[in-house]
């Protein structure tokens, strides 16, 4: 046989490629179940994290039904509209105009008995999405803790967001000033805030993109959450 | 290849006199990204042995059938298949590291040395042969990554794997870890460093 005419040329990648392209096909669908498993894990590790609960992949589905006793979607009034908040798409949320965003909130229990809400937030950084979690006390202003996580950004620069060092900076501050919502900003260290008012903590030097990116994500996902802290914050 | 290919030297001569990273200078880009931690670099040495080696199995069964005007598609679409299934295997089982990895093995498609050794060993050998020159280069490269790793950790974060190995008295009396060592540019000098360390002792690599 000719190997070097066209119709075998044809033919073999045509075999070839679906041979390869059955392969991954069967190893993806076999595979699924065991990434969606640890994909779930990480995601409720990182939910943890937020109010300092720190667990590990084998533990974090028993960890997280231990403490996590509710979960509300919400919508920008504070309404209570579903309570599925494990499957939403934060991403998904964060790039719909504000009134339209169904908003996710877990509901924590900690180990004395104080009740911490978690709210998921998703931005953009340097080099590709930020996201974290950010837990806040029962009266719906204070930062109880915050976590954050990014897919590539520099290391040792951008990078330094999930580190203790930076998301610890956030515990204590207090979103609610005279019963409005203000964002906590992310400023250079040295500088003020924008917005007088707000609670702020130092950014990353070398890291400004990123660190403005934090804060811009704050904004982004927290304010639509005013009404719901709002009303914690009038309820204690 | 009508000579016959001394096995020893097919598996052995990767690792030193003809390395691929210090001595063909290839797949320098992957050293770059994945050696600021120890764990990364290890996982990525093992994922480049097993595509390399099974790629070069593969390539090399079918090399009397691969017609020749589209070698170099057959041999992509081979790499990157298994490229892609080593990916979907660390999600399943190593979810921390490959989401360290991220990128980096998806790119191992186009890591040099993976096209270098298809086109020049297995296209023209037996497949024990390909497998041995697959393993001996998979692990040449994986020793210049691992020892790379070593140092910029160490140097870098005072961790080895995670665990802190530098003690804290070393801090207190004024050590700091140098954040340089995390940076790409300081793998390029470290691997300078090794390929110094390297002609120095292997005279004969040594150009004028």
């Amino acid at each position: 046989m000719n190997k070097q005419s066209n119709v075998y040329t044809i033919i073999y990648i045509i075999v070839l490629v679906v041979v390869v392209g059955s392969a991954l096909a069967l190893t993806a669908t076999a595979l699924k179940p065991l990434q969606t498993d640890n994909a779930n894990a990480d995601k409720m590790k990182q939910i943890l994290a937020a109010v300092h609960i720190s667990t590990d992949a084998a533990d974090a589905k028993a960890d997280f039904s231990k403490y996590i006793t509710s979960q509300l979607v919400i919508n920008e009034a504070g309404e209570t509209v579903g309570d599925n908040a494990f499957d939403i798409s934060v991403e998904k949320q964060s790039k719909a105009p504000a009134a339209d965003r169904q908003l996710p909130v877990y509901v924590c229990t900690t180990d004395d008995g104080q009740t911490k809400y978690i709210l998921p937030v998703y931005g953009a950084g340097l080099w590709g999405p930020i996201w974290g979690y950010v837990a806040f006390d029962a009266d719906g202003s204070t930062v109880y803790g915050a976590y954050f996580a990014h897919q590539g950004e520099t290391p040792g620069l951008g990078a330094e967001i999930e580190k203790p060092a930076f998301s610890n900076e956030f515990n204590g501050k207090e979103m609610i000033k005279s019963g409005r919502f203000v964002p906590v900003e992310v400023v250079k260290a040295g500088q003020k805030p924008a917005n007088p008012e707000a609670d702020y903590v130092d950014g990353i030097s070398g890291g400004t993109i990123t660190s403005k990116g934090v804060g811009a994500m704050l904004d982004n996902c927290l304010s639509p959450y005013a009404a719901f802290l709002n009303n914690l914050s009038n309820r204690k | 290849m009508a000579d016959k290919v001394n096995l020893k030297e097919v598996l052995f001569n990767p690792f030193s006199k003809n390395n691929p990273v210090i001595v063909q200078v290839l797949g320098i880009c992957s050293v770059l990204a994945v050696t600021a931690k120890l764990e990364p670099a290890i996982v990525m040495g093992l994922s480049v042995i097993a595509v390399l080696a099974f790629a070069n199995v593969i390539i090399s069964l079918l090399r009397s059938t691969i017609p020749t005007n589209i070698r170099i598609i057959v041999q992509l679409v081979v790499v990157a298949g298994l490229v892609v299934i080593v990916d979907q295997l660390l999600k399943a089982y190593a979810y921390d590291v490959s989401k360290q990895l991220s990128v980096f093995i998806g790119l191992i498609i186009t890591n040099c040395i993976l096209m270098g050794r298809l086109e020049a060993f297995a296209m023209g050998n037996k497949p024990w042969p390909s497998f041995l020159d697959g393993i001996g280069n998979g692990v040449g490269y994986a020793i210049i990554l691992i020892i790379t790793g070593f140092f910029r950790e160490l140097l870098g974060s005072g961790t080895l794997l995670g665990y802190q190995v530098i003690p804290q008295w070393c801090y207190d009396h004024g050590y700091a870890n140098n954040g340089l060592m995390i940076l790409p540019p300081m793998a390029l000098v470290v691997v300078a460093c090794i390929i110094w360390v390297h002609r120095s002792r292997n005279k004969d690599l040594q150009e004028s």
